[in-house]
């Protein structure tokens, strides 16, 4: 596995991307931007209007570098990976697995209950940073981390898939409930009021912000179980349907709160992102501008780097290694390693 | 017993196989691949190799690049540089080109031995020696081929065979080997059977979590 997780995005539009000697060559305008080792990249994301010689991507599949292509706004159009990922024999395993409806229920409630009580500690996390006097905010908090608990024996007690799709819909009404009160009241905060979950298009500031930092997320985990050899279309919780990558999204759950969720708060109260960072479109549609987009993918990027012990393996680890230890994990459970396959669980 | 084309296995799988038979799974049959410093350096070490045109020395004609099979081993690859030795009637003698220093065990010879019982039967002729390039510390090392290191290098392939046939990846034996192995990160080989059980460590690690306050640093 690489270690130093460098992820190469281009936002610029009209930037192309070629290969010199064993490096990645960026070039605009006719001038040579940057020029980034191969053997030092995980991943090249592009968004919009971004070329790529084919001596590029050729080189990138050979080396395992995955090249995604992302709308302008961060859509997932495509991917190029080498034949080196993707192991037929684990593949198969998964397939089986994901077809015993007692495995993929035994494997879903557990990832649901990672789910949650990631988001419970990010709530306390934020209930412990409050500033005194601050009691409405604290009482929030606190009050709807305690009914994430509380949403804990249903699930292991569900004995059906759509019962634990259903328990995880309710804790999430809860942790939403939550989201302003994870604002910092100094914010500007009426400008990122949260007011409910929407994607398609995202209809305020914050769920602009969520639905980025989501894609990113989900594109680290879909290159993650590409690079264990799993299919990423094939989940245990999130039922298949062609061109969903139901796998990734099943790891993704467990770092929503955690890195995406958490992030985007601190980027708002700590203003890296600012309310006219964003386009409120004619019909209440909210998009980012470029330089929020920049800069959140800066963030992520340093969030990365930071590091951790890992709960499981009880080693040192950095933030954006974790999905792919996940996803190794996971893959090592398919292949009969382990007896279960264990969600990130964040301690703090 | 000779085996199909279809059946031809790497070369470059005999030193994986030797050096630790779970990393050889991981690489061949799970395909994970970790490029690290070390593989990407071997890499453009062998771009160079396989790079150019044949030469002509004093010391007679080299080829470069030279794909070879065996069907009694079941193995192909690509031989670095191929020497025709003319002191020794032309005789083929393969050189192999290694980033690092001569090492301990076999490994080495056998890929190179395996190289030169592919020429062999390709040729029809015998072969009596190669050589091998090391590149940390610039120097040739020649390399008889032995009825021993022929033997071994037998073995060795239809080990290879066995191990990828199987499908199966054999569970890790953790040693000294583990700390210069390029895919320790992927492998985990603490995470064996003896690391215990997945899920009452997941089990507990929850209910210690819920029943405290969050995290606290
Ligand atoms: S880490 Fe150790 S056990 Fe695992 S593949 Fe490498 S040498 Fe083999």
């Amino acid at each position: 596995m690489k270690t130093h997780l460098n992820t190469l995005y281009i936002t610029t539009q009209g930037t192309y991307l070629g290969k010199s000697g064993e490096s990645v060559q960026v070039r605009a305008e006719g001038k040579v931007l940057a020029q980034l080792p191969l053997h030092n990249l995980e991943g090249v994301v592009c968004f919009g209007r971004v070329g790529c010689s084919p001596s590029l991507l050729g080189a990138c599949a050979e080396r395992g570098v995955s090249v995604s292509l992302l709308t302008q706004h961060g859509r997932f159009l495509a991917a190029v990976r080498g034949n080196t990922s993707g192991n037929v024999l684990l593949r198969r395993q998964q397939y089986r697995l994901a077809d015993r409806p007692e495995v993929a229920l035994d494997v879903a409630r557990r990832i649901v209950l990672a789910k949650v009580a990631n988001s419970r500690s990010v709530l306390l996390r934020a209930a412990r940073d409050c500033v005194a006097g601050d009691a409405a905010r604290l009482d929030t908090l606190r009050r709807e981390g305690g009914r994430l608990a509380a949403s804990a024996p249903g699930l292991r007690e569900a004995t059906t898939i759509d019962q634990v799709r259903g328990l995880e819909g309710e804790a999430a009404t809860h942790y939403f409930g939550a989201f302003d009160a994870l604002l910092s009241p100094s914010a500007s905060a009426e400008a990122f009021r949260f007011t409910g979950r929407s994607r398609r298009p995202p209809l305020d500031r914050i769920n602009a912000l969520l639905s980025f930092l989501y894609t990113l997320v989900l594109h680290d985990a879909r290159s993650a179980c590409e690079s264990v050899g799993l299919d990423p279309c094939v989940g245990f919780l999130h039922a298949d349907r062609p061109g969903k990558p139901a796998l990734a999204l099943d790891l993704m759950e467990e770092f929503r709160a955690f890195v995406a969720d958490r992030l985007a708060f601190s980027l708002i109260n700590r203003r890296q992102v600012s309310a006219d960072g964003f386009e409120v479109r004619e019909n209440g549609a909210v998009l980012m501008n470029d330089a929020t987009r920049k800069a959140v993918l800066a963030a992520y990027q340093q969030r990365k780097r930071e590091t951790l012990a890992h709960p499981f393996l009880e080693e040192q680890t950095t933030v954006g290694m974790l999905v792919h230890l996940q996803a190794l994990l996971l893959a090592r459970w398919i292949r009969g390693d382990l007896d279960a396959y264990p969600p990130f669980l964040w301690k703090g | 017993m000779p085996y199909a084309e279809s059946d031809l296995l790497p070369i470059s799988a005999l030193q994986h196989l030797l050096y630790c038979d779970r990393q050889c799974a991981l690489i061949h049959l799970e395909r994970l691949w970790a490029e690290n410093r070390f593989t990407a350096e071997g890499a453009i070490l062998h771009r160079k190799a396989h790079g150019g045109r044949p030469e002509s020395r004093p010391s007679g004609r080299t080829t470069r690049a030279l794909p070879v099979r065996s069907f009694a081993l079941g193995l192909f690859g690509v031989t670095d540089v191929v020497r025709w030795d003319p002191a020794a009637g032309g005789e083929a003698v393969p050189v192999e080109y290694k980033r690092g220093r001569p090492k301990k065990g076999d490994c080495d010879r056998v890929q190179l031995c395996a190289q030169a019982l592919c020429l062999e039967e390709m040729l029809g002729r015998p072969l009596g020696r190669g050589e091998i390039f090391y590149g940390r510390v610039r120097r040739r090392v020649a390399v008889g081929f032995t009825p021993e290191l022929r033997r071994a290098t037998v073995e060795a392939a239809a080990r290879l065979h066995d191990l990828i046939g199987s499908g199966r990846t054999p569970q890790a034996v953790p040693g000294r080997k583990c700390d210069r192995c390029s895919l320790r990160d992927l492998c985990l080989p603490r995470l064996g059977p003896a690391a215990g059980s997945a899920r009452r460590h997941f089990d507990r690690s929850l209910d210690a979590l819920l029943a405290g306050e969050g995290p606290t640093d």
